[in-house]
């Protein structure tokens, strides 16, 4: 099944702004940047992915070395298969819009995503479709987070921009949506736009 | 290029009535392609604008944008830019209203009163827009040239123009030449004004001369049977090869006192010389030239100048004087023929009149010759309006009279003497204009430059020219813009009464077979329709 194909994890701490996520399997992170959804109905959500961590599954339980005497790292795993178990991979993503019925918004929906909601990879179509409107860079632009803006800004614009077969065209004209919301902040758009160039 | 002129330039960010409105460029308008001069549309709320580029500047969003510049060999960069953080700004004066409401879809474009709103869409001014304000070719209009860079015609109603007094300056060499042909082969075929042009430089009957080229076809050429060349110098026309309709020469007592007047600085004569004349022509009355000349014993003045209290230095000076006029060569001590009234029968019939110089190009004979003639037509063609207003019949034709080196005629110590002063300031009461060519317009008395209807202006560089030549126009330091940045050849500046806003342009092509047969062929279908009319009499 292709949905199934494209599900990359599943919903354990959900609030307005955004939601973590866990994967189901170890390291099969979806890229920063990405756009990913989830879907509580009727409202299907949308999210950048801003920010990923692995870490031991118990938290106060800190991983330790263990390849001293193995001669690849693809070997500690495969002589302690229990790894894969006892680590897990997260990602954080940051709400950037919903869809309601047939029409799509570009700003927070009401509700935050439900606990245990499947969270799919935005197939390529769904990517155009979203980013037919910029605004939301403006939700991007202007939330803290722990990476650099521009950092998440590019890596997003990235990633869309290879849905695109011109991705010159759809670059400049975020390029330009971005020049309008950071107009005050001329090194940050350059930043981004150094980031994203071919 | 019809599509080309309807698309979008920006929109209005800020303005004012009186000082015009700033545009943002859009990102997709070169600020490049953008030129002074030329002309938009403003689709306002309730109305349509039209208007002017009369300024183009720069402008970034942040200023560290000037101090750290970015990389703009980068495509995206640069292309993201553009637009955006940096854009382009045009300054547009309003000028017009068109369509919208009743009155201007009634009456045609109406001057503006008030400015569009906010974020009105700014387009570059589409080819029916412009003909829209300044009309298509038809009977009464006339194509003069193209507004700079378009294709569209520029027509004046030429009706319009020759009921006041217009002016075309411009510095030596740009073209005033050209314009005052073309615009006279227009008064010729759209209006029903005659034309008396005081040739002195020999342009404007026969051929003309032309940079570079050979020499172009002048108005008898191209119109034989409606223009009629007159020679001061018949040797010289006959040698240049024109065929001439008379040859004027003038009489001793043809000569009046006020004729020596506007002679005053040019014959070096004092203030009491002056006022000798009068007195001259008193005692001796019409022969008073002759006569004045003629005093050779010393007896015979001194008993007359203690008569009329003369002294004898100043009858020294004014008798130096009338010798200088005495030894050009067209005076006579009898004229054979009446110029004036030869000049007029030609008029009546509606026949044009170039009176050709040929050698005598001195400024004493243009003076005395335009003077002494304008005044005595003048005068007849006062008596007969006042006749025709009595007896409420057909007033005379109307007639515009060319002059060139207007300066000379109409400068501020002279004006209020010579006849053009009066007709550029009793305007069309007697059906009398003048059509002034000059390039020192600032020598031109304030009062006359301010009476003239319509002025065309080629390049001028002199701050006090300009000044002149635009005092009173709203938008002047628009304008100024726009006339300090005409090429130095084949561009003009038109603005006044016959247009309803100012216009810089391109005059017509003249001087190719092609343009001759332009000019002509519309000549032909006046006669032809003419003809036609005549036979359903």
């Amino acid at each position: 099944m292709a949905e199934l194909a494209d599900r990359v994890g599943e919903v354990i701490e959900a609030s307005t702004t955004g939601f973590v996520a866990q994967c189901y399997e170890l390291y099969q992170l979806p890229p920063l940047g990405s756009l990913v959804k989830t879907k509580d109905a009727p409202v299907e959500l949308y999210a950048v992915v801003y920010n990923a961590t692995t870490t031991s599954l118990e938290p106060g339980r800190r991983p330790i070395a263990r390849g001293k005497d193995e001669a690849t790292e693809e070997a500690i795993y495969q002589s302690s298969p229990q790894l894969l178990k006892l680590l897990r991979s997260e990602f954080n993503a940051l709400v950037v819009g919903h869809k309601q019925g047939e029409k799509l918004y570009h700003y927070l929906p009401p509700q935050p995503a439900r606990i245990h909601g499947f969270v799919y990879l935005c197939p390529p179509e769904e990517v155009k479709e979203f980013s037919q409107s910029f605004d939301f860079l403006n939700i991007l632009a202007n939330t803290h987070l722990p990476i650099p803006v521009e950092e998440l800004i590019a890596a997003c614009l990235r990633q869309m921009a290879e849905v695109y077969e011109d991705r010159h065209a759809f670059l400049v004209a975020a390029g330009k949506e971005l020049a309008i919301l950071l107009s005050g902040n001329f090194n940050q758009l350059k930043a981004i736009l150094g980031r994203i160039k071919e | 290029m019809t599509e080309q002129n309807t698309e979008k330039l920006g929109i209005v960010v800020s303005g004012s009535s009186n000082k015009g409105v700033e545009v943002r460029l859009d990102s997709s308008a070169s600020v490049e392609d953008m030129v002074v001069g030329r002309y938009v549309t403003i689709e306002g709320q309730k109305r349509r604008f039209f208007g002017m580029i009369t300024d183009i500047s720069l402008g970034v969003i942040d200023q560290k944008l000037t101090l750290t510049p970015p990389d703009v060999s980068d495509p995206l960069t640069a292309e993201v830019l553009a637009g955006t953080s940096t854009y382009g700004t045009l300054h547009v004066f309003p000028y017009l209203t068109i369509g919208g409401d009743a009155t201007s879809l009634l009456e045609g474009p109406q001057p503006v009163k008030t400015v569009p709103s906010h974020f009105s869409t700014v387009n570059l001014a589409s080819d029916q827009d412009i003909e829209l304000v300044f009309g298509k070719e038809d009977k009464e209009r006339f194509w003069i040239g193209n507004p700079l860079d378009m294709e569209t015609k520029l027509c004046l109603n030429l009706e319009e123009l020759v009921k006041r007094s217009n002016g075309i300056f411009g510095k030596s060499g740009t073209g005033k030449t050209f314009l005052t042909r073309i615009l006279l082969i227009g008064m010729l075929q759209k209006s029903q004004a005659v034309n008396l042009i005081f040739d002195m430089h020999n342009e404007y009957g026969w051929a003309g001369t032309s940079e570079g080229r050979p020499p172009v076809k002048a108005l008898k050429q191209l119109f034989p049977s409606s223009v009629a060349v007159f020679a001061l110098d018949e040797e010289n026309s006959r040698r240049r090869g024109v065929s001439t309709d008379f040859v004027v020469r003038i009489g001793y007592d043809e000569i009046e006192p006020e004729d020596i007047v506007l002679l005053r600085q040019t014959l070096n004569l004092t203030e009491p010389a002056v006022e000798a004349v009068y007195q001259m022509r008193r005692k001796f009355g019409k022969n008073w030239l002759q006569n004045t000349l003629d005093l050779k014993d010393s007896d015979a003045i001194k008993d007359l100048l203690k008569e009329l209290n003369i002294h004898e230095s100043t009858f020294q000076n004014l008798q130096r004087g009338l010798a200088t006029i005495r030894r050009l060569p067209f005076i006579e001590p009898h004229a054979p023929t009446n110029a004036v009234q030869c000049i007029l029968e030609h008029l009546d019939r509606g026949i044009n009149v170039v009176l050709e110089f040929g050698r005598y190009r001195d400024i004493t004979s243009y003076i005395l010759v335009a003077n002494m003639l304008t005044r005595r037509i003048y005068a007849q063609y006062q008596e007969r309006t006042e006749k025709a207003m009595g007896e409420d019949t057909a007033k005379p034709r109307p007639l515009v009279i060319t002059i060139e080196e207007a300066h000379k005629f109409l400068n501020p110590e002279v004006s209020n003497q010579t006849i053009f002063g009066t007709i550029a300031r009793e305007m069309r009461k007697y059906n009398v204009t003048l059509l002034v060519i000059d390039q020192r317009p600032s020598g031109i008395d304030d009062e006359v430059m301010s009476q003239m209807g319509t002025k065309i202006t080629c390049l001028l560089d002199n701050e006090r020219d300009v000044d002149s030549v635009l005092a009173g126009v709203s938008g002047k330091s628009e304008l100024k813009s726009v006339l300090a940045k005409l090429a130095t050849k084949q561009q003009a500046l038109i603005f006044g009464h016959a247009v309803p806003m100012p216009v810089a342009f391109q005059p017509r092509e003249y001087g190719s077979a092609q343009s001759y047969k332009d000019f002509i062929s519309s000549e032909a279908e006046k006669v032809k329709e003419k003809d036609i009319e005549e036979l359903w009499k």
